[in-house]
């Protein structure tokens, strides 16, 4: 173990060499006859990283470890009756037709793919808006800020009023426009649209943000050459600007597709996978299994499951990254 | 003549009308669920179920004074304070001194380890927390909860100060060495003094995402140790004919929020984003 420490605490300072020729040279005389600190200042490289991995290792290494182990019994998680070993048959459960998990798995994909699909266009087209010289700039930034910043919960709170049918402010809204009368939440036929509207609202701007970031880096001799050649602005857009920023849009895509597939407080504050199971995600399903029904080792499983759910999402998706950039 | 020359003119001015009403629109469409909440946090709960909305009334404060005298507010006011501090706190040891190692000595392997972090659902956490800390006492503590959202503070307080580390000039550190400085004191006299305004917005930033942190609480917590966002949510489960109580407590949870964004604007979204970009 500690052949190993010192052997990765010289393949750190060929990293910085600076630092390690400083440490041959001048640090051990230094040090002179003090034991310890000649030994914390050798293994300096790994004594900082140390904390933060052991942490890691206990609270982050070992639960995931302790989920794939338990994901191999029955325990309904009560200390008297211990856990009971029964294979594979929680992965036979899941994949042999559980419907909770199959609806679960369809609200995720439709939630998530919608959401980040009109996140990433909205966002792209903010972006373009606002990528130019305006009076309250600042100003703009900031209050696009909001949504992205506030307590989730307080939010959700205000989003599950306003979409109450009887009351709420949105079912006026749709009085006022014309609308046909909607039962938002309420129904299951328009609680995951009227979800991926609160999470369209909620996380647009970050897309909006990042965009913006990648807009401004853009030379702007491209546009003038195009200007000159009588491109029209929308030509400019798709031809110039869209295969410009698209790595840092790709980049943003998986950035809410990682944080969407994790949405729970939003959905569990509004309608708590509701009504009946017609907006619970995977996220909930897993809750209400594990803390509701107490299917400790059914739970494990499906954790299993949707850790390599999002793990080939995220793979898909870089994948996708170097084939364009 | 002097038409050919307005035509342009008015044009651009058009132009330029256009695009401001879009704008306050788009604005308006971002900022109207949080006036809604101020604004009904002033309404009586009747005002609030009254159809077609209010618009017009009599502000009182009877929501924000019930919520302070009914709900225990202040306890888990203080509860919140604690557990964030605390985990923004304990967050910074360990953060500091591996943003630190990772910037000078490029330890990939930890960093990687802490991106899956930021990856994986708090869910996943939760199942092994709830039995492990049940096994070890730990449910309904302090010591739990800032165990738990240190899953949120390390990451974060890591991730961003890296950057900040690395921007440290090597040079000083070098010239701290001659000067006789240890490996500890160059990074305490010299690293962290030059990044102070970085520590600052890691603190600001790692604040917000722990004060906000609804699921972890929410199973972890007890009565003893309940945080605000579980609170607020309980007065719409126990409660839920008090409308007001709800818009006035979660009115209460984010104004803290707000203020704190509007002094890290720029790291918020660097914080937001790592893992997803380079920089």
């Amino acid at each position: 173990m500690r052949g190993l420490r010192s052997r990765r605490g010289e393949e750190g300072e060929r990293m910085a060499p600076g630092t390690g020729v400083l440490r041959r040279g001048l640090g051990r005389p230094l040090a002179g006859g003090l034991g310890l600190s000649l030994w914390v200042d050798r293994h300096i490289s790994w004594l900082f990283v140390l904390p933060a991995a052991l942490f890691l290792g206990a609270v982050v290494a070992f639960p995931v470890v302790y989920t794939a182990g338990l994901s191999l019994f029955r325990w309904s998680g009560a200390a008297a009756t211990p856990p009971a070993w029964i294979g594979l048959q929680n992965y036979g459960d899941v994949f042999a037709g559980d419907p909770g998990f199959r609806n679960a798995l369809f609200v995720t994909t439709y939630f998530t793919g919608v959401s980040v699909l009109i996140e990433v266009c909205l966002g792209i087209g903010l972006a373009q808006l606002l990528n130019r010289e305006f009076i309250g700039k600042g100003l703009a930034r900031t209050l696009l800020i909001l949504p992205v910043a506030g307590t989730p919960v307080a939010l959700a709170l205000v989003w599950r009023n306003m979409y109450n049918p009887s009351s709420g402010i949105f079912t006026w809204f749709a009085e006022v426009l014309r609308l046909p009368p909607q039962r938002w939440i309420a129904d299951a036929a328009t609680v995951v649209p009227s979800l991926i509207l609160f999470d369209v609202w909620q996380w647009t701007p970050l897309v909006m943000l990042i965009t913006l970031a990648g807009l401004v880096s853009l030379p702007s001799d491209f546009y003038e050459a195009a200007q000159i050649d009588g491109a029209s602005p929308w030509q400019a857009f798709w031809r110039i600007t869209l295969p410009l920023v698209r790595p840092t849009v790709v980049a943003a895509a998986m950035l809410r597709f990682m944080d969407s597939v994790k949405t729970f407080d939003q959905i569990y504050v509004t309608t708590q996978g509701g009504p009946g199971i017609a907006s619970q995600t995977l996220n909930l399903f897993v809750f209400d299994q594990a803390f509701q029904y107490l299917h400790f080792g059914y739970a494990s499983a499906l954790l299993v499951v949707l850790f390599f759910v999002i793990l080939a999402g995220n793979l898909i998706l870089v994948s996708v990254r170097r084939g364009q950039a | 003549m002097s038409g050919e020359a307005l035509g342009p003119k008015t044009r651009r001015v058009a132009r330029r009308a256009a695009f401001y009403c879009v704008l306050v629109l788009v604005l308006a469409v971002f900022v109207f669920p949080f006036f809604w909440m101020g604004f009904n946090s002033f309404k009586t709960h009747e005002k609030i179920t009254e159809y077609p909305p209010v618009f017009w009334f009599t502000p009182t404060w009877s929501n924000f004074k019930n919520v302070f005298l009914e709900g225990h507010f202040l306890q888990y006011t203080w509860n919140s304070v604690l557990v964030s501090f605390g985990a923004v706190g304990v967050g910074m040891a360990l953060g500091l001194p591996a943003a630190y190692g990772i910037a000078r000595h490029g330890h990939r392997g930890l960093a990687l380890g802490i991106l899956v972090c930021r990856m994986i659902p708090g869910i996943s956490f939760l199942v092994p927390w709830f039995i492990v800390f049940r096994t070890l006492g730990l449910l309904d503590t302090f010591t739990g909860l800032v165990l738990a959202h240190l899953v949120i503070t390390v990451p974060l307080i890591t991730w961003i100060m890296i950057g900040f580390f690395e921007e440290v000039p090597i040079e000083l550190e070098e010239a701290g060495r001659i000067d006789g400085c240890s490996r500890v004191g160059v990074f305490l006299r010299i690293a962290l003094p030059l990044v102070r305004p970085g520590l600052v917005s890691a603190g600001i930033l790692a604040l917000i995402f722990a004060w906000n942190s609804f699921l972890f609480p929410l199973i972890l917590a007890g009565v003893k140790t309940k945080t605000l966002p579980v609170l607020v949510y309980s007065f719409m489960t126990f409660d839920y004919l008090d409308l007001g109580g709800i818009y006035a407590s979660a009115s209460l949870v984010t104004l803290p929020v707000l203020l704190m964004v509007l002094l890290v604007q720029r790291q918020f979204i660097r914080g937001l984003t790592i893992g997803g970009l380079k920089g």
